[in-house]
């Protein structure tokens, strides 16, 4: 489709648009929105799935519900200690809903919530939002001696704490660009060599056996997008997890 | 069956906890750079917080003195203490895994 045209388009794939008809045209409800809710309805599905057998000996299943929530309880109590097993359904949600919209935007005919800034902006929002509201209700006022680290002599707060207030507010950018960008990248990347394919594949016999090199390149990439799937949802989490922790123990 | 193991001594449960030890099954292995590993992920993550810092630095200066109408002094000021974050970030980054 993108090669009629002669040239790469490579980013309409990100374009929103409107779904469910002139129902979703009049709310505004994208496939964004549409892929946000299949994530959270498969996440939930998996779950209530398999914790209904119940049994002691788990299924296919079961076992993959356990898995993942002892995966996730593990992270937590790691990077979060003993304390962070009260936020243990935070860090599971988040991290469910951005594999899931990670992994789902890999299928054919997918949209990859992911890949927008707005969206990741707004997991990160929340994060931030959680763990500032964690520090303040765990140590008050007190939280604010985050800014500050002890020992520093008081002459230099006018050039600590700004540093400090700017380090504190990065998190909010580093860990929504990290997440979009790799998406981004990502689908990017796929969309160009797929369009290599149909280039040289129109260009007669040559052209045919020369997209064999474009299309081995796209099954390596396809592989190396699920582990990057993964992998930003895992750091997405992880990162939370150390925040969290920062919150709890303060320095 | 148990007999056949070798190891005779210690309970089921130190037996088990030690074959799940040697699979690698209990400690993910300690976190590198925030949980990303190899020399891709530390540079990629590098490039975020020195870049994330300096952009919101730039924000901040930038809306400050919008709001103040002191152009282009505190842009200048919060450009410099943003870089500065963003090292402070990556001092953080290297530091955190042998502190805690």
């Amino acid at each position: 489709m993108a090669a009629e045209g002669g040239g790469i388009d490579a980013l309409s794939q990100f374009e929103l648009t409107t779904v469910l008809g002139p129902v979703g045209a009049a709310v505004g409800f994208t496939q964004a929105n549409a892929w946000m809710v299949i994530a959270g309805a498969l996440v939930t599905l998996l779950l209530v799935m398999g914790a209904r057998a119940r049994a002691v000996v788990p299924g296919r299943l079961q076992a993959l519900a356990e898995i993942s929530y002892e995966g996730v309880m593990s992270m937590v109590e790691q990077q979060v200690g003993h304390e962070g097993r009260r936020y243990f359904p935070f860090i599971f949600t988040l991290f469910f809903f951005i594999l899931f919209g990670n992994m789902l935007g890999l299928l054919p005919y997918a949209f990859t919530f992911t890949s927008h800034i707005a969206i990741t902006f707004a997991l990160a929002a929340i994060v931030f939002v959680v763990t500032t509201g964690v520090a303040l209700a765990r140590h008050g006022m007190h939280f604010f001696s985050y800014f500050f680290p002890p020992g520093a002599p008081v002459a230099l707060a006018p050039l600590i704490v700004p540093i400090e207030v700017i380090s504190y507010l990065s998190r909010l950018v580093s860990l929504s660009v990290r997440l979009f960008a790799n998406m981004v990248a990502g689908h990017v990347m796929l969309k160009v060599f797929a369009t290599f394919i149909v280039m040289l594949g129109s260009a007669g016999v040559v052209g045919v056996i020369g997209a064999a090199f474009p299309l081995a390149i796209n099954v390596a990439l396809v592989g190396f997008e699920v582990l990057v799937a993964f992998l930003q949802a895992y750091v997405f989490a992880v990162l939370a997890c150390i925040y969290l922790h920062d919150a709890v123990h303060l320095h | 069956m148990a007999e056949d193991r070798g190891s005779g001594e210690g309970s089921l449960e130190e037996r088990i906890a030690a074959a799940r030890a040697r699979q690698g099954l209990d400690n993910p292995p300690p976190r590198s750079a925030g949980g990303m590993s190899g020399t891709w992920g530390i540079g990629l993550r590098v490039g975020v917080e020195l870049v994330s810092a300096l952009a919101v630095g730039l924000a901040i200066g930038w809306g400050l003195d919008r709001w103040l109408g002191t152009a282009p002094w505190l842009l200048i000021l919060f450009v410099m203490a943003g870089g500065a974050a963003g090292i402070l970030n990556v001092y953080r980054l290297f530091r955190a895994p042998a502190g805690r």
